[in-house]
């Protein structure tokens, strides 16, 4: 697999005494062209099995005219979003306006770097990865703030506030959701991640995997939590203002988002490249992370949207709880479990899986009973409609 | 609760994906077909369709054949252009009266060219203003003769607004095909305007024509 590195080797090879520095820009540069091009062209792909399997999820087509069923549908949506007039509100904040599509982007391109979709990831192996990822997501906050606000619109500055409301609510659960992986990994390093799941983590913490994907979910701001641009009552939110290609970048970045939470999970919580033999481990890891991608668009194509209120109060009330409860029982276990060379050994895990399962249950069934339609249920109080009910369970 | 309705709308939607005939998906004017929808739609079976014509089979499996689709539509379709039968207009401009927009002129030649059949006048100018017609069909309830009747085609579509009035040459060129709206007779032949054939001005009336006797009868008796 590629990695910095390799790359810095090869070009060093080639380069004359003294100019070690310029095959060091050489080999970041080449890293960084791969790394891009590689995601870019990814998400582009994936806007049409997107629009291609929503349509098919509604029992429509989606679009099948350009290119081989419909492939090249992103290249023509690309040249149409780039020859579009570039407008400006006069009243914008200029410099802040056309900073904050580059903001949000580059977020998501920067994950890719530390991802092991190999044995290492492009830049070795970074031994803060975790931390890496939580922080680098983290500015996409400041992103739609930054667009949201120097756009000068009101709609634009609601969906900003709520997203970033949002967003920053839902951090807190998706960071200590990966608390639980770093403790039993022993390692904030992806690659030491993924060596330590002799059984998978979605298997060992199903409490931590449900957090982090439903705090993702959020993070990704897309339906069921699609606060930032709803359609329905702001216009389209943050990106009101935007058009051209500052538009296709923010588009690019939305369609980026499910690619990168996919990836993320899969190193951490599906085994990465691990895998059956014969089959390489890279094949693994994008036939893994494709099946998430599947899954998320699933959830898309059916859940409704959420209110705000029932977005903040599933953060705080119930995805905060789930996460200490998981953060919890995974150090007590690790504590025990725990080797004299600080790994656990697959048969502890699998006794962890069978604690951790029974652990997830009951505090999914306890919060769900303490926040749930349960207390609709009181004595002459009159039959919730089903709307209600709805409310009282996202709640 | 516990999330259990969520997981029934997954799988609700997932039985959607998984079912093809669901699909309400018309493509229209073409239709994207794989090698086995190529090979039904020109009746025969992949494997002589992948000898007798490869460019196409390998077209068709990459996804980029398509065939051309007409759409069904109910015979009584008021559809854009008109059918007009010259043998049954007298040019007594009833429907250019009716007109709820007055896009009808009718010019007449009163020189009394037809007089021994009828007292016919010769149509000189018949313009219909398509572009600002709402296909409301007055003028074909109006017309005493059934000379007038609605077409059944949409596919008018023209570059300059002015190109979109049809007049008398274009409507004695046009195929005789009159949708059978408001023309019960013409429904009860059992006449499908989108199909080949086409009716003559002796088909299309309300009544039988009168012979040559009967013709010559009714002059004598008027």
């Amino acid at each position: 697999m590629t990695s910095f590195g390799n790359i810095y080797d090869t070009v060093v090879g080639f380069a004359p005494d003294g100019l070690e520095w310029a095959a060091y820009v050489v080999a970041c540069v080449i890293l960084a062209f791969i790394v891009i091009n590689a995601a870019i062209l990814t998400t582009a792909l994936y806007t049409w099995f997107e629009r291609r399997a929503l349509g098919r999820f509604q029992n429509r087509l989606g679009p099948n005219r350009w290119g081989p069923f419909g492939i090249l549908q992103p290249i023509a949506d690309l040249l149409k979003l780039i020859t579009k007039e570039d407008v400006i509100p006069d009243v914008a904040d200029k410099r802040v306006f056309n900073l904050a599509p580059i903001v949000l982007v580059f977020p998501g391109l920067l994950v890719f770097s530390v991802i092991p979709f190999g044995e290492q990831s492009f830049l070795g192996k970074l031994n803060v990865g975790v931390l890496f990822v939580l922080g680098v997501t983290g500015i996409n906050t400041l992103a739609i703030i930054m667009g949201g606000w120097a756009s000068r619109n009101k709609y634009a500055l609601f969906g900003a506030i709520r997203g970033a409301a949002m967003l920053v609510s839902y951090e807190v659960p998706m960071a200590l959701g990966l608390v639980g992986v770093v403790i039993m990994a022993g390692s904030m390093a992806l690659s030491d991640v993924v060596n330590s799941q002799d059984v998978f983590f979605i298997v060992v913490q199903p409490l931590g995997f449900f957090v982090f994907m439903a705090a993702a979910l959020a993070e990704m701001s897309r339906a069921p939590f699609d606060m930032i641009e709803s359609e329905s009552e702001l216009g389209s939110g943050y990106n009101t203002e935007y058009s051209g290609i500052k538009f296709a970048l923010l588009q690019l970045a939305e369609f980026m988002a499910p690619i990168v939470v996919a990836v993320v999970a899969t190193a951490l919580f599906l085994g990465g490249t691990r895998g059956i033999d014969p089959i390489p481990g890279q094949v693994w890891f994008i036939l893994k992370a494709f099946a998430l991608i599947f899954v998320l668009l699933w959830t898309r194509a059916t859940w409704p949207r959420l209110r705000v209120d029932q977005i903040m109060g599933f953060a705080w009330k119930g995805l905060f709880p789930l996460s200490l409860v998981n953060i919890f029982v995974v150090a007590i276990e690790a504590f025990v479990f725990q080797q004299a060379d600080g790994t656990i050994s697959s048969g502890s895990l699998w006794v962890m899986t069978g604690i951790n399962w029974i652990v997830f249950i009951g505090a999914i069934v306890f919060i769900a009973n303490l926040l749930g339609q349960g207390k609709l249920r009181r004595e002459g109080a009159p039959t919730p409609s089903p709307l209600a009910n709805m409310a009282a369970e996202a709640d | 609760m516990y999330g259990i309705g969520m997981l029934k709308g997954m799988g609700v939607t997932l039985k959607n994906l998984g079912s093809p005939g669901r699909m309400f998906s018309v493509q229209y004017p073409n239709r994207r077909v794989g090698l086995i929808g190529l090979a039904r739609e020109n009746n025969t079976n992949v494997l002589s369709l992948a000898i007798e014509r490869p460019g196409d089979a390998l077209k068709a499996l990459v996804g980029l054949a398509t065939v051309s689709v007409r759409l069904t539509q109910h015979p009584r379709f008021r559809g854009e252009e008109f059918t007009w039968y010259e043998q049954r207009c007298t040019g007594c401009a009833s429907c250019a009266k009716y007109c709820p927009l007055g896009i009808i002129r009718i010019v007449t030649d009163t020189t009394g060219k037809y007089e021994q059949d009828g007292g016919k006048y010769d149509i000189e100018v018949f313009d219909i203003d398509i572009g600002r017609c709402m296909f409301c069909g007055l003028c074909v309830q109006a017309c005493p003769y059934d000379a007038l009747h609605m077409g059944s085609g949409f596919e008018e579509g023209k570059y300059e607004r002015n190109k979109l009035v049809i007049d008398v040459d274009q409507l004695k060129a046009a195929p005789k095909k009159p949708s059978t709206w408001y023309r019960p007779q013409i429904e009860g032949q059992k006449f499908n305007p989108r199909s080949i054939e086409e009716r003559d001005y002796l088909q299309v009336g309300r009544h039988e024509r009168p012979t040559e006797h009967q013709q010559e009868e009714n002059w004598a008796n008027r």
